[in-house]
């Protein structure tokens, strides 16, 4: 077995150095009777060109978001990742290191996580940012757990335009820690009454813009409640790229802001791995959930990063640990930081308008085809459409024509009585005649 | 080569030659300063064109000044990062036996595979009619884990090791309360020698965490989970093997008592590498299980992620797997993706948007068709050969605290053959960065003295263990020979010396910000 080193030989005069007579002598505290004499009943091994083979054929029989006019959003999105970023995560070094327990031989893998936490904190405009959590839903959880201890409240209320997906995470979170969540109604055109709901009982308000529908939203009037109350502004967003344009959470009042840090740098990868980017106010730091890379110098004077305030984690505090979180998203954020450098501001604010130039564009044409209504006044790079006919059948009949139209909103809350909801996302990649093809192929299902 | 003549000692000395270089550099290590020195608010290394004039529908939210964000050209971010990389070390840079962690080797044909448009360039919410080759490779990663673990569900969407326990918990949770016990059931029982993320996660979601002693041969004692098994009790989260490096041999004795108290069998499959092809843990009694594809299926840890941490569950906790799952209908596969309760399904709610880590399925179920049934059974075996290899040949002079007896895949150590030596487990494994290796696991489990947990994994070779075991007796002997100075001051030869993490601590910088300017009147 190519990955195995060592001989027969080897085996035999290492069980002697050892002192046993059989491998078997070394497994003798399993119980003899759960012992398994043979072998699972599995194939065999296989060469490389046979595993590439068997998976590339696996790999074949999926229509790949390149080979199609691609309009696919609802929380992941299709961008153009740099070639560096995939050469550099790829460096052994950074692919094959953990978690940096020993500082002196992993400065590597912490100045680019302090980095990370830089560009994340002033992406956000907020004051601290972690190392990264697995993702954007996950992250979302881990906010409302963080305002409870914040606000030694445990109620929290959920916006009627939060991805569902991560609305669902946040209430079987809650449900298992025994704390309150009220869900407010799916709120296609951003019009909910969020103030009404704040009151001195509420730990927390969770917000996403741009929304699952794609709606900005601004935040001011919902943070300035929260703090009157006593209540954390929780602010999500599933985009990353339309911070470059978008007037950030911090900005608008936001304590805790958290999102999916997959579409820079990381690819869509049928939903993971992805990089949960957690943001918030530096007098709650210690309250945060993840690791935290910090300054500080080595016995020498010279600067150097570490991993620290982990008094607030689990492998030192165990059942009194902010999170139970242990791995994160390294080489995600990792990619995220790469990607993020090579933009700077400059490229991000183009990437960022050329983003919303093309999801404009599409919409203006779309709202001109027969049975279509465009129900947004604002968004960023993702809109909501209302059909004439559901979502769901048109997205399929629109497979079959080898276009991918986007999310049928159902499909993420189908008791919401909202079928004929279609989410569509534009970024960079679009074409015109992607957007013609998509044009040409409604007119001829709806 | 270096040897102890020399090595040097002072520590203005610090990288090896003796010798101040006018940047600050060492030949080929170039120390690198931060993004934020070298950036640049207007640079960028992607070329971009601006959109044609349009009417922006941005509701007057439009984002204003600078971000903060500096850029690089591709030709400075490059170095940039390579430059960092070459501070770090990784599997690929020698030996890392850090206990528990099981850093074996990365497969590169696991890295083409996940890479492939069908996986990498797939959305999650394409319609499942146009991903059923990902579906596929979810599949019938699925199915190999149940063939391997003797299971009756797997829930594939954990993140990570520490998500796949949450899962197992609230599964766990789930089918106490369907029982009508959710007000009574509140007791976890955790070992001492757990990691932290077991009773972290059993307290996430309101279970009361009570120790469960050990052994004098470091085991689980049953007598005490026989005791201590009442109506109050949800489950047990045990590592089984355990992070002494143990198999806990009454396990099928302590699954019957719990199962006969109405309890369940959380295990911890951390070091599930030990047993993979040489015993099931369906068949030892376990409700549920979550197995690091990072870990044991040779996933790269990525400096600290992404994980991934499938959780496999025994006919009793199958029904309340979390969503999504999938299903198959004649040859075509479909996923649950909300809620529904029929065919006894009672799932307990959603863990993560989407699927679960597909990147990492696709190179764990690699891994698994490349070692084949064999493969893995030969892999364990020698995982196990290596650690008791490594215990054989050190246990003259470390100690062990649970006596000479086999171990399985790692061995552990504690300080004790330290004492009065001026020298310590950190000390220690710090002096062993000056020798080119990764530290073993140190101070963890906290239930011996100064731990230390050493992990070869299967991936290395004789020779490479013998010069391992080889660097070991030097410095052991040197430690215990009164050169305590090649360890107090330990490493003298990386990029750093050892760094201040009480002061990271005590006044924290997590974030760059730009130097104040100097005036005259702050001097």
């Amino acid at each position: 077995m190519r990955y195995l080193p060592l001989s027969d030989a080897d085996r035999g005069a290492m069980l002697a150095r050892i002192g046993v007579d059989s491998i078997d002598a070394l497994f003798a505290d399993i119980p003899a009777e759960m012992r398994l004499d043979g072998l699972v009943d599995l194939p065999r091994r296989k060469g490389e060109m046979e595993v590439e083979r068997l998976l590339a054929r696996m790999a074949g029989r999926n229509l790949t978001a390149g080979a199609a006019p691609f309009f696919v959003g609802a929380g992941a999105y299709r961008h153009h990742v740099p070639a560096t970023v995939d050469h550099l995560i790829q460096r052994s070094e950074f692919l094959t290191s953990y978690t940096p327990y020993q500082p002196e031989i992993a400065q590597g893998t912490l100045q680019y996580l302090y980095e990370f936490q830089t560009q994340v904190a002033a992406l956000t405009g907020m004051e601290v940012a972690n190392a990264s959590m697995y993702d954007g839903s996950t992250a979302c959880g881990e906010a409302v757990l963080m305002a409870h201890r914040v606000t030694r409240r445990r109620k929290a209320v959920l916006s009627g335009g939060l991805h569902p997906h991560y609305a669902e995470v946040v209430r079987t979170l809650s449900r298992m820690a025994s704390d309150d969540v009220v869900t407010l109604a799916p709120d296609v055109t951003a019009s909910e009454d969020l103030l009404a709901s704040i009151d001195d009982s509420v730990s927390c308000v969770v917000v996403q813009t741009p929304d699952v529908f794609g709606n900005l939203r601004d935040l001011t009037a919902i943070g300035e409640k929260c703090r009157a109350h006593g209540a954390l502004l929780v602010a999500v967003f599933t985009e990353a790229v339309s911070l470059g344009l978008v007037t950030p959470p911090g900005a608008m009042g936001a304590d805790i802001v958290v999102g999916e840090g997959q579409s820079i740098g990381n690819a869509l990868n049928f939903g993971g791995p992805y990089v949960g980017l957690f943001a918030a106010r530096a007098k709650h730091v210690r309250q945060m959930p993840g690791r935290l890379c910090g300054e500080t110098v080595d016995a020498e004077g010279r600067r150097g990063f570490v991993l620290t305030l982990s008094t607030r984690e689990q492998h030192i505090r165990r059942d009194k640990a902010t999170s139970n979180i242990c791995t994160n998203s390294g080489l995600c954020s990792l990619a995220f930081t790469i990607h993020m450098t090579l933009l700077g501001q400059a490229g991000l604010k183009r990437l960022a308008r050329v983003n919303h130039a093309n999801a404009v564009k599409l919409a203006d044409m779309l709202a001109g085809v027969p049975g279509v209504d465009v129900l947004n006044a604002t968004f960023f790079n993702e809109f909501t459409l209302r059909l004439r006919r559901p979502a769901a059948e048109v997205v399929e009949a629109l497979a079959g024509k080898g276009v991918l139209a986007g999310v049928p909103y159902s499909r993420l809350d189908p008791g919401a009585g909202l079928d004929d909801l279609l989410l569509v996302a534009s970024t960079e990649i679009n074409t015109d005649d992607d957007r013609a093809a998509l044009v040409a192929g409604l007119k001829e299902v709806l | 080569m270096l040897n102890r003549q020399g090595r040097p000692t002072a520590a203005a000395d610090a990288s090896g030659s003796g010798r101040a270089t006018f940047t600050g550099n060492r030949a080929l290590l170039q120390s690198e300063a931060l993004l934020f020195e070298i950036g640049r608010l207007d640079t960028t290394g992607v070329d971009i064109d601006e959109p044609e004039p349009f009417t922006p529908r941005l509701g007057g939210l439009e984002r204003k000044g600078d971000i903060g964000l500096p850029g690089l050209s591709e030709p400075e971010a490059m170095r940039h990062y390579v430059r960092l990389s070459q501070q770090n070390y990784g599997i690929d840079t020698g030996l890392f036996p850090l206990g528990s962690c099981t850093m074996k080797h990365n497969p590169r044909l696991n890295e083409r595979v996940a890479r492939l448009p069908g996986f990498a360039d797939v959305h999650p919410l394409q319609p499942v009619s146009t991903v059923q080759g990902a579906l596929e490779a979810m599949d019938q990663l699925g199915r190999w884990l149940l063939e391997l673990t003797g299971m009756e569900a797997v829930a594939l969407s954990p993140k990570a090791g520490a998500h796949g326990e949450l899962c197992g918990m609230m599964a766990i949770k789930a089918a106490i309360e369907a029982k009508g016990e959710g007000a009574t059931r509140k007791v976890v029982l955790v070992p001492e020698s757990a990691h932290g993320t077991n009773p972290a996660t059993a307290a996430l979601i309101g279970f009361e965490v009570k120790a469960v002693p050990a052994r004098e041969d470091g085991t689980v004692d049953v007598e005490s989970v026989r005791a201590m098994a009442g109506p109050d009790v949800a489950a047990i989260m045990l590592t089984n093997p355990n992070t002494l490096g143990l198999f806990e041999r009454d396990i099928v004795d302590i699954a019957r008592i719990l199962h006969a108290a109405g309890a369940y069998f959380y295990c911890d499959g951390a070091n599930f590498n030990a047993i993979v092809g040489k015993a099931r843990p369906g068949d030892l009694g376990v409700d549920a299980m979550h197995i690091n594809l990072h870990k044991t299926f040779s996933t790269p840890h990525g400096g600290g992620g992404p994980g991934s941490g499938p959780v496999v569950l025994s006919p009793r906790l199958a029904p309340f797997a979390p969503l999504p799952f999938l299903t198959r209908e004649g040859g075509t596969l479909g996923l649950v993706e909300m809620a529904r309760d029929h065919a006894g399904e009672r799932p307990f709610g959603r863990l993560t948007a989407f699927h679960g880590q597909m990147g990492m399925f696709v190179r764990a179920l690699a891994y698994m068709l490349s070692h084949g049934a064999d493969g893995m059974k030969q892999a364990s075996e020698d995982a196990v050969l290596n650690a008791n290899y490594v215990r054989a040949c050190l246990s003259d002079l470390l100690s062990l605290p649970f006596g000479d007896r086999p171990c399985m895949h790692e061995v552990l150590f504690d300080d004790t053959w330290l004492k009065g030596t001026g020298v310590t487990t950190l000390d220690f494994a710090k002096a062993m960065i000056d020798e080119g290796y990764h530290p073993m696991t140190v101070y963890f489990p906290l239930v011996v003295h100064g731990a230390m947990l050493v992990e070869p994994t299967e991936s290395e070779s004789r020779a490479s263990l013998d010069l391992f075991i080889a660097t070991l007796r030097d410095l052991a002997l040197s430690a215990t020979s009164g050169d305590t100075e090649r360890f107090t001051g330990a490493p003298y030869l990386a990029p750093r010396r050892r760094l201040d993490e009480t002061r990271a601590a005590r006044s924290p910088v997590l974030r760059w910000t730009p130097p104040e300017p100097v005036s005259e009147a702050a001097e």
